[in-house]
């Protein structure tokens, strides 16, 4: 089976006023369909910039990325993923259900498929009765489920997902994540999730990335041995705890502190 | 770097726009005197009279720039022909009505922050007062102060003063509630008086928004000096050349006069700006 | 001098009752928030009316509310025509052309960086500068009537228009913009869905400053020639005949026309740019 994303030696360098910086340095990775990858390590290790690789919102110095066999820009404009951000980046002049109908309205849909497909993501992240309220009405937590729902509309098979719970409490982000893996089970889509939260990523994950800043590279790659059935209190097993520490002591050796 | 080359290029179009209308603007004089005079005008001829009348319906841009240089470098700057006399004129009334203007909003403006009824009282009226043409009263104004004797300078500068005076307290009482609640919250731990919030974070914080209505309310007081030279048929000043100008279709002052309005509008709201830029910094708020 | 009396005796009252109303407990109602400044206006009226008759102030000089009331009820015809030359023909048509022109070459502007690089600076340039100066040169150009008063209305507007809708146009985010992105909109696409809706409340900004512009320069400009029917006309006129009752008459109804102007803008405003934080309230 060929891998659903693959980078091969992929490099990136921005020229900032302080001299080109290396974000990425020759980054393989293969992500195989069905996957929930994480993506962790300090700031300025790149991970942000890798996912906006894959989504065509930067590009590349060097290397190569396919996307379904094909480049980031194709499988852009053939709508293959949705795209997760740090905020909700909803409009706020539009109501929920229209925010998730942004994306069906571009693509073109009738608009009896775009009310169907917002009554079913609405009732997957459970915002069933906010269909007509707007963003600034609800919480955080709801308006990041929202953009999740919008990023879900189009039913593509990949999601991107750049630290979409950051901003958020424990005990919200807690919920999310639950809420999170049941989507991913049921819709069996494959998922590239960044984050700096450890518990976050090993909870998540079936394969966690660890990256490290200066020049932005992957020094560690885990294959997570937990099953897939995964109730929130896995997070005091000793595989749990173990395969942290794994992760931790990845993050120590490539962060040098100075 | 690119923008001074678009700026560059943005006001040579301009001004080649500029010629080019004043071309067309200016050929049916140019025809018309042509064709009584019994003379067949080539295109090459025709162009240069556009660019050369002495009332033309719209003045070349260097007939403009000489007529600028005639009457304000080559005249003594106490001649009644020199644009810089008219301009000071003009200058002097806005700098005074400004300061008045200015001085008197920012009063009010602390008055209103300080107290509730004056708050409830004026601050409506205030704002309301920037949705209509107060402009409107200037004439009056001129006229009835003439009645009872008072003229020159000051008429003119009540009129500046009260189109600056608004935007003043609207931006100085925005300004002065600026801080926010986490730093009075602050004082307040302090037991702080109202006069040393006053001087230690109200006014400090109300500087961006100071400097950003002194910007508004110089640039009205100038138009209300300008308008305010009108209704008499003053002889001195930016708005009196406008007015004769007008009376005499002499195109060319009227535009030479109003270039000069630009230069001091741009030269007021320049010192300001660097005023504001230096002080912001000082105070470490850029 | 009892009128004189009257008028301080009124004034300290009126004072006492506005500055117990906004210490009240009531103070935050809408009714009193309301009621205070009404009550604030008819104080100064009345100080007016008690003062020049107490003082017996010249006509000339200044007219008492009571009589500018009288004189307007019995020119309404009068004040109804000048209000349709300089409002409803000058300045409303002005200020639709005006602002519609700055709206569209701000969309220009946001698609040719070059051309927003190079005119933008000039533009508020040109927004700081006395604009009305150019009255004389547009009456001579377009003539005495109202399409003479119409053109200044529009260099007047433009420039302010011009800027607010540009910097509108600039203020989706980064993250709104990349959305669209992954989406593959195309341009015509982000422009409507997202970067028109978002420049709305700049938009509206600029429409708010242009309803004040735009009654000035039409008033101003029939101060350098006008037909013999308008408000600048007949405040120029009768302040040349020292009618200042007539002059103030004038100046009620420009008052009531300019905030009225204004008060629809904003329930537009408010219907439309109902989303944006300044008006959830």
């Amino acid at each position: 089976m060929s891998p659903k994303i693959s980078a091969k030696s992929v490099d990136l360098t921005f020229s900032t006023n302080d001299g080109p910086v290396d974000a990425l340095k020759d980054v393989n990775l293969d992500i195989n369909e069905g996957d929930f990858v994480s993506f962790i390590g300090p700031s300025g290790c790149g991970k942000t910039t890798f996912l906006r690789v894959l989504a065509d919102l930067e590009r590349p110095t060097g290397g190569t990325v396919e996307i379904n066999g094909v480049s980031p820009k194709i499988a852009r404009e053939s709508r293959a993923y949705g795209y997760v951000f740090q905020a909700p980046g909803l409009y706020p002049w539009r109501s929920i259900g229209k925010n998730i109908k942004l994306p069906l309205e571009i693509i073109g849909l009738s608009k009896h498929e775009q009310s169907e497909r917002v009554k079913r993501v609405l009732k997957l992240v459970d915002l069933q009765d906010f269909e007509n309220k707007f963003p600034w009405q609800l919480s955080g937590g709801m308006q990041q489920r929202a953009s999740i729902a919008r990023a879900l509309a189009f039913d593509a098979d990949i999601l991107l997902m750049d630290e979409p719970f950051g901003a958020l409490d424990e005990i919200v982000r807690d919920h999310l994540n639950e809420q999170l893996l049941d989507l991913w089970k049921t819709t069996s889509k494959t998922i590239c999730f960044v984050t700096h939260s450890i518990p976050e990523a090993v909870y998540l994950s079936t394969k966690i990335v660890v990256m490290s800043p200066r020049p932005g590279r992957i020094i560690d790659f885990i294959e997570s041995t937990l099953p897939n059935e995964r109730p929130l209190d896995i997070r005091d097993s000793s595989e749990f705890i173990s395969i942290s520490q794994r992760v931790r002591e990845g993050l120590r050796s490539g962060h040098s502190y100075e | 770097m690119r923008s001074v080359v678009s700026i560059c290029v943005v006001v040579g179009a301009l001004i080649f726009v500029w010629y080019l209308a004043a071309v067309s603007l200016n050929s049916t004089w140019a025809l018309d005197k042509a064709k009584r005079a019994g003379l067949e005008l080539g295109t090459k001829e025709l162009i240069l009279d556009t660019w050369s009348q002495e009332k033309p319906k719209l003045p070349a841009p260097h007939q403009v720039a000489s007529e600028l240089w005639k009457t304000t470098v080559e005249k003594k700057i106490t001649s009644k022909r020199s644009l810089i006399f008219h301009s000071w004129i003009t200058l002097s009334s806005t700098l005074v009505g400004f300061l008045i203007g200015t001085s008197l909003g920012i009063l009010l403006a602390i008055g209103i922050v300080h107290n509730n009824a004056m708050n409830m009282s004026v601050m409506p009226w205030a704002i309301a007062s920037q949705t209509i043409p107060i402009l409107a009263i200037a004439p009056m104004i001129i006229v009835v102060l003439n009645s009872i004797g008072v003229q020159g300078l000051l008429p003119k500068a009540i009129i500046s003063s009260y189109l600056c005076f608004f935007p003043v307290v609207v931006g100085m009482v925005k300004g002065l509630r600026s801080p926010d609640k986490i730093d009075t919250d602050l004082l307040h731990t302090y037991n702080a008086t109202n006069a040393q919030k006053f001087w230690k974070l109200r006014l400090p914080t109300s500087m961006p928004f100071l400097f950003a209505s002194l910007k508004v309310g110089i640039s009205a007081s100038l138009v209300g000096a300008i308008v305010g030279e009108l209704p008499t048929g003053a002889v001195r000043g930016l708005g009196a050349r406008l007015l004769a100008g007008s009376y005499y279709g002499q195109t060319i002052q009227i535009w030479s006069a109003l270039i000069m309005a630009a230069m001091v509008a741009a030269a007021l709201v320049g010192i300001l700006a660097l005023l504001q830029k230096v002080m912001l910094k000082r105070m470490g708020m850029t | 001098m009892n009128l004189v009396f009257g008028a301080l005796i009124f004034w300290v009252s009126a004072w006492i009752l506005n500055a117990k109303l906004a210490d009240s407990a009531l103070a935050d109602t809408r009714a009193i928030k309301l009621l205070v400044p009404v009550i604030f206006g008819f104080t100064i009226i009345g100080v007016w009316e008690l003062l020049v008759r107490g003082l017996s102030v010249p006509l000339v000089i200044l007219p008492p509310p009571s009589l500018v009331i009288e004189t307007a009820s019995q020119n309404l015809e009068i004040l109804w025509k000048d209000l349709v030359q300089t409002f409803i023909k000058g300045a409303f048509r002005g200020y639709v052309l005006g602002c519609l022109s700055a709206i569209f070459v701000g969309i220009l502007l946001e698609r040719f960086e070059f051309l927003r690089l190079g005119l933008m600076p000039v533009a508020s340039f040109m927004a700081a500068l006395p604009i009305v100066g150019t009255a004389p040169i547009l009456v001579m150009w377009f003539g005495f009537g109202w399409q003479s008063k119409a053109a200044v209305v529009v260099v007047m507007v433009f420039f302010p228009m011009l800027i607010n809708t540009v910097a509108g146009l600039r203020e989706s985010s980064q993250i709104q913009n990349d959305l669209m992105r992954t989406y593959a909109a195309n341009n015509w696409q982000a422009f409507l869905k997202l970067r028109l809706p978002a420049a709305m409340p700049f938009i509206f900004n600029g429409l708010k400053i242009s309803t004040t512009l735009a009654l000035i320069g039409a008033i101003v400009a029939e101060f350098f020639g006008s037909p013999t029917v308008g408000m600048g006309f007949r405040i120029s006129t009768s302040v040349g005949r020292l009618a200042l009752d007539m002059v103030w008459a004038e100046i009620v109804v420009a008052a009531v026309a300019g905030s009225l102007f204004y008060g629809i803008i904003v329930i537009i405003e408010k219907g439309i740019t109902f989303w944006h934080p300044s008006q959830r309230g």
